[in-house]
């Protein structure tokens, strides 16, 4: 809005009746919207971080009792702790994501760059190539999970079978039922299904990059690999970086996959599992509350540096 | 493969088409095996497992599926409740895109963090207080419950989606509208709603196939079929006794599911890859 001179004010007072019209307009057409969205995530949201300050058997308490901190970090008098901050199953979930986020989103950026280059280079038939490798991304996680089951199965699991071809397992074992290669196992069904989502968004990035600049290289006698780590992945590397921190977040918060390959296994157990457990199968909504606050406030933290290092902005 | 020597140009196109061969065999096997397991009849299943071709191909998975299993009723539980849920996302954002689009007022842009921020709301952070909500207004085991939850995930997405889309359509269309004295409604109805169409039904479609898609919140929010979604169905399957092994039934159910999804995918596939690059390059 600009301010105008006196001959103008008219005109101007026209202008600030119709924006402030527009703006209850656009209110209006909010509401319903932001009511919604209220009544999904931020009341609940809140009654979460209140339950996580209370004691709270669902089944058996007719309330939730304040207690502070308690379920985050309490010492009996015999010394033993019982806040979540100071159970080991707790820390030991945060691992097992951990090291499942770090594994699945490294191997999906290799993989994806990957098969982005070649649905992006010149070939015929990349259409088609296109088109399948959107099947791993449209089957549902829970199917894909209870594929990769079947091919895990101990004794009648294709992967069991190459396994014991390659001399990796013995009879009857599987590389899910190993505590060793467990996570590994479910890595691998994560970056089957997810390495197609990251290579359609680093292949939006690539077409972003005019040919002219490949043309120019060309002529200028680059090697394809020069031509890569100079041009390719500098100028990719917006797009990367998106791609990254959504599947973080995704990982971080990963629950169905492994919560129906593995189920509350200690080997696999993610921070969403653990908390699922302690708030529907033991009843406890203070204390899995406290879980689950813990978990949003990690993702948020990884939120808050994805918009700051990339800068979003809106109109 | 540049190269002018014809050797060196073969050579590298045979190993292209290597990795190609690599990457399909990688990226459709997994289904082709679920496939071809749904084909091998439960008597031969264990003595077939590892083959590579059912001997004998039968319908008897699918005939199993839904005469053993209630999962006509999954199956009609989880079209309602992704039906339900997609109309009910596109209606509330279509109105808030326009918004959100085309108007400007304060706090728009906290407003777009805030949702932004709810996209990326881990679903178990709101487990707890959907859950005695959910109860409180006795929506546990409905598929109102379920279109309710679902709306978290679906919402921000669409809102998100359909303002990246109204953004783009050039302002004149709506000053015409303005100076014919068209109501903001009227505009988005008359004006805009028919150049979206596009728009809404690859947003739609995404949103569609997350709802159907959901395991969580299905899970904890149902008790039996009355709501049961697929998923949950799938992920619970059990054979008629503990010996028995119900994976011939479990990969003909998955595929049921699946075959929809795929056609529709493949279908779509344009749009998919516009919409899904739309909602995260541009976020």
């Amino acid at each position: 809005m600009t301010t105008t001179p006196t001959s103008a004010r008219p005109a101007a007072r026209r202008t600030r009746g119709l924006q402030a019209s527009r703006t209850r307009v656009a209110l209006l057409l909010l509401i319903p919207m932001l009511l919604v969205l209220a009544a999904v995530a931020g009341y609940p949201l809140l009654r979460t971080i209140y339950l996580s300050f209370t004691e709270y058997n669902i089944l058996q308490d007719p309330a939730p009792k304040w207690i502070g901190l308690g379920n985050y970090w309490f010492t009996t008098e015999d010394g033993v702790g019982l806040g979540v901050l100071q159970i080991p199953e707790w820390w030991q979930s945060v691992w097992n994501t951990v090291k499942f986020t770090v594994g699945s989103v490294l191997l999906e950026t290799v993989l994806g760059l990957a098969f982005a280059l070649i649905i992006n280079s010149k070939i015929r038939g990349r259409g088609l190539l296109r088109t399948a490798i959107l099947v791993p991304w449209a089957i549902p996680t829970v199917v894909s999970a209870q594929m990769w089951n079947w091919m895990y199965n101990d004794s009648f699991g294709i992967l069991s079978q190459w396994g014991r071809n390659l001399g990796l397992l013995q009879a009857g074992e599987s590389f899910l039922s190993n505590p060793d290669t467990a996570l590994a196992a479910l890595v691998a069904v994560d970056v089957w299904k997810t390495t197609p989502f990251m290579a359609l968004l680093l292949l939006a990035g690539l077409q972003t990059i005019p040919s002219d600049m490949y043309e120019a290289a060309d002529v200028d006698g680059a090697s394809p690999w020069t031509q890569f780590w100079r041009l390719t992945l500098p100028l990719l590397t917006p797009a990367l970086l998106v791609a990254l921190i959504f599947r973080t977040l995704d990982a971080l918060r990963v629950f169905d996959m492994p919560f129906i390959v593995k189920g509350n296994a200690p080997e696999t157990i993610t921070m969403s599992i653990y908390a699922r457990q302690e708030l529907i199968l033991n009843s406890q909504f203070g204390f899995g509350s406290a879980i689950s606050v813990l978990i949003f406030l990690i993702i948020m933290v990884f939120t808050a540096i994805y918009v700051t290092s990339l800068r979003v902005k809106f109109d | 493969m540049n190269s002018k020597n014809p050797v060196v140009r073969t050579v590298t196109l045979l190993a292209f088409w290597l990795v190609v061969a690599v990457v399909l065999f990688y990226v459709l096997f997994p289904f082709y095996w679920a496939l071809k397991t749904s084909f091998t009849g439960p008597a031969r299943l264990s003595t077939e497992a590892l083959q590579w071709l059912p001997s004998v191909p039968t319908w008897q998975n699918f005939r199993d599926v839904f005469a053993g299993q209630p999962f006509g009723r999954n199956l009609f539980n989880s079209v309602m409740v992704a039906t339900g849920t997609v109309l009910l996302s596109l209606i509330l954002s279509l109105l808030a895109a326009y918004a959100l689009g085309k108007f400007r007022f304060r706090g728009k842009a906290v407003l777009m963090y805030i949702i932004l921020a709810v996209s990326v709301f881990p679903q178990i952070a709101v487990l707890s207080g959907l859950y005695t909500m959910i109860q409180s207004f006795s929506l546990y085991n409905t598929w109102g419950g379920l279109i309710l939850s679902y709306m978290i995930f679906t919402l921000p997405f669409t809102v998100w989606t359909l303002t990246a889309f109204v953004r783009e359509i050039p302002t004149e269309l709506e000053e015409a509208a303005y100076v014919d004295g068209a109501s903001p409604l009227q505009t988005l109805f008359r004006v805009l709603l028919p150049v979206m169409t596009p728009a809404l039904v690859t947003t739609g479609l995404l949103a569609f196939i997350n709802a159907w898609n959901e395991y969580l919140f299905a899970l904890t929010f149902t008790s039996d079929n009355s709501a049961r979604t697929v998923p949950v169905s799938i992920a619970n399957f059990s054979g008629a006794t503990q010996f028995e092994n119900p994976f011939g039934q479990i990969m003909a159910a998955s595929v049921i599911v699946t075959v929809p999804l795929i056609i529709l995918v493949l279908v779509f596939q344009r749009n998919i890859v516009s919409g899904l690059t739309a909602g995260a390059v541009k976020g």
